[in-house]
């Protein structure tokens, strides 16, 4: 490699340009989480202090306990997640192969109106949509919440996952039809364990934007049994402004599953990103 | 000759996802636009075609916050097309440095912000800006500049840039990433060739580089724009549904919000939100007509 992209001055500024926004990037993290240990009184005196024997206190975590239902508020949160990441998931992958693998009149003009969502956000069509869920009576629940991110999903998931589905051979789905194997077999059985990698990117992305949504569980669901954990956090720390044990402890709670997530994640967010999967 | 029997299964393939895209997404989409042509006259909804508009667009009370709400949400784009954009460029340009060392792990760290809710950034955002804390405060002192602090997000003139940053802050990760991206794909010999040239170090940046990750470029400023004039989440989280200070922070996400939803004493109004996002819908669209037609037709030349 040729010296002038090596030199060490360059490289020091390039640490010291990325270590500062890391620091910056993660300061207010850093913050709320050590505080979150801390005794009232250590929170105001020395902010930036990690908690010590004499300061450390987890009454903030004690009244979040107490007084919110957060483990109502995360089943919640999980059960809507997991839920229309399985229905993206299946509904996206069978459209992408019917649009993929079989030639049919009206397969572009399919493929053009499944596409429009990608670019226009169905919060635009919130107040139908509430009116909708008011009349079939699921307002308050979680499937109100479930069918708003899956249809959300879909677009976004079809396209991508058409795109991989053109890459499998057609060779392996003949030998399939040869054996007698029927469409849904081949794709259940041959198809759709070879997208497995294309299906794990479109959950990543799905899986964020759906556990951080507060736009639709405010609308739909905001009822005590329905809150999400973003909403229950919300409404929270709302009541709670004056007491900053519960309100810094009930930010490290809504932060931790979310971290949990991305460490599990990462890898297949970040090799999802730079595939140019979203291009 | 014998007619091609219907392929029931492609119709079987495609029903789930169709049915539900449509019944959830596209005809509540139309539905909003159909709803804001009427309004509500003693509990019947009576056609007025486009009055409501009207009103929103001329009535002094109504036009006063929508004009509020849609300049407040130009700037908000604004700032995160001059902050954002340029701060995850620079990133990405130096992460994508070979041999780089540490470079999964600067990448990791500085996306965090990104997966965290909007609640949470809000609240923490709040909590380090706030006078009474005086983590901010304090720590301009450290460095000599205690005479800047001012209470942001309480005054009407900071408010919105403030917070507009702190979305900033939020989501640099994601045109660092796509930029990345594209900055890998570039072939290395393109770069060698410059190199035997003599275009090195930045100008090899500038000159070979940047031309040809525009069309990325053209992608996140499009994803900005539709991100931006669809947020909500942020504003509330920190500042309420009435977007205070004196609505300094309104756009149109909680605009809309407090129309049709009601706040307060105000009564939620179905048809004047319907308006309201009538007219998201065509800022919306007015972005991703001029990004296809005039931005990626123009650069499609680029493209390696």
């Amino acid at each position: 490699m040729n010296q002038a992209r090596t030199n060490p001055l360059n490289t020091t500024l390039m640490h010291g340009a990325l270590i500062l926004y890391t620091l910056i990037a993660l300061f207010p993290v850093f913050i709320i989480l050590i505080n979150s240990f801390k005794e009232r009184r250590a929170i105001f005196r020395d902010p930036l202090g990690l908690p010590d024997a004499e300061s450390f206190s987890t009454i903030g975590y004690e009244t979040v306990m107490k007084q919110g239902d957060f483990f109502l508020y995360f089943q919640n949160s999980m059960i809507v997640t997991v839920v229309s990441l399985f229905f993206i998931l299946l509904f996206g992958a069978m459209a992408a192969y019917a649009l993929s693998e079989y030639r049919f009149r009206g397969n572009m003009l399919m493929g053009l109106y499944l596409a429009l969502g990608i670019m226009i956000p169905i919060r635009i069509g919130t107040v139908a949509i509430l009116e909708l869920m008011v009349a079939t009576g699921l307002v308050n629940t979680l499937w109100a919440l479930i069918l708003v991110y899956t249809a959300q999903g879909l677009p976004l998931a079809v396209f991508i996952l058409s795109e991989f589905m053109r890459q499998v051979s057609d060779d392996l789905k003949n030998a399939g039809r040869i054996d007698g194997l029927s469409e849904y077999t081949i794709f259940f059985r041959l198809v759709l364990p070879l997208v497995r990698p294309a299906m794990a990117t479109v959950a990543v992305f799905n899986m964020i934007p759906i556990w951080n949504d507060l736009w639709f569980p405010l609308i739909l669901a905001p009822s005590e049994e329905t809150k999400t954990l973003t909403l229950g956090s919300q409404v929270f720390i709302g009541q709670f402004v004056t007491d900053w044990n519960a309100v810094l402890s009930a930010l490290s709670m809504a932060i931790l599953p979310v971290l949990v997530l991305y460490v599990i994640f990462s890898r297949q967010l970040i090799r999802g990103l730079t595939s140019g999967a979203v291009k | 000759m014998k007619r091609a029997r219907i392929r029931w299964h492609i119709a079987v393939f495609l029903a789930p996802a169709v049915i539900v895209y449509s019944a959830v997404m596209i005809f509540p989409l139309f539905n909003t636009l159909r709803l804001a042509l009427y309004t509500r006259v003693d509990r019947e909804r009576v056609f007025v075609g486009l009055e409501n508009f009207q009103t929103l667009f001329f009535d002094p009370i109504w036009a006063e916050q929508f004009w509020n709400a849609l300049g407040n949400n130009f700037w908000f784009f604004i700032i995160h097309m001059l902050v954002q954009n340029p701060i995850g460029i620079a990133l990405a340009a130096i992460l994508s440095h070979p041999r780089l060392r540490f470079a999964a792990l600067y990448r990791s760290a500085i996306f965090i912000p990104t997966i965290l809710s909007f609640v949470i950034v809000g609240f923490a955002w709040k909590l380090i800006l706030s006078p009474i804390w005086g983590i901010a405060p304090s720590m301009l002192d450290a460095i000599g500049l205690k005479s800047l602090f001012a209470p942001w997000l309480g005054k009407e003139e900071y408010a919105l840039t403030t917070l507009a940053l702190v979305s900033v802050w939020q989501f640099v990760g994601i045109p660092m990433m796509l930029i990345y991206a594209a900055l890998l794909t570039i072939p290395e010999e393109i770069l060698e060739a410059g190199e035997v040239d003599g275009i090195t170090g930045m100008s090899a940046f500038w000159k070979i580089k940047l031309p040809l990750i525009l069309p990325s470029i053209g992608i996140i400023s499009i994803l900005t724009f539709v991100g931006n004039f669809n947020a909500f989440d942020l504003i509330y989280a920190a500042q309420g549904a009435l977007a205070g200070p004196d609505y300094s922070t309104d756009i149109l996400g909680t605009f809309m919000y407090r129309t049709f939803f009601g706040f307060q004493l105000q009564l939620g109004d179905p048809h004047m939100g319907s308006a309201i996002a009538g007219a998201m819908f065509a800022i919306i669209l007015l972005g991703v007509c001029i990004y296809l037609f005039a931005i990626q037709t123009r650069m499609r030349r680029y493209q390696l």
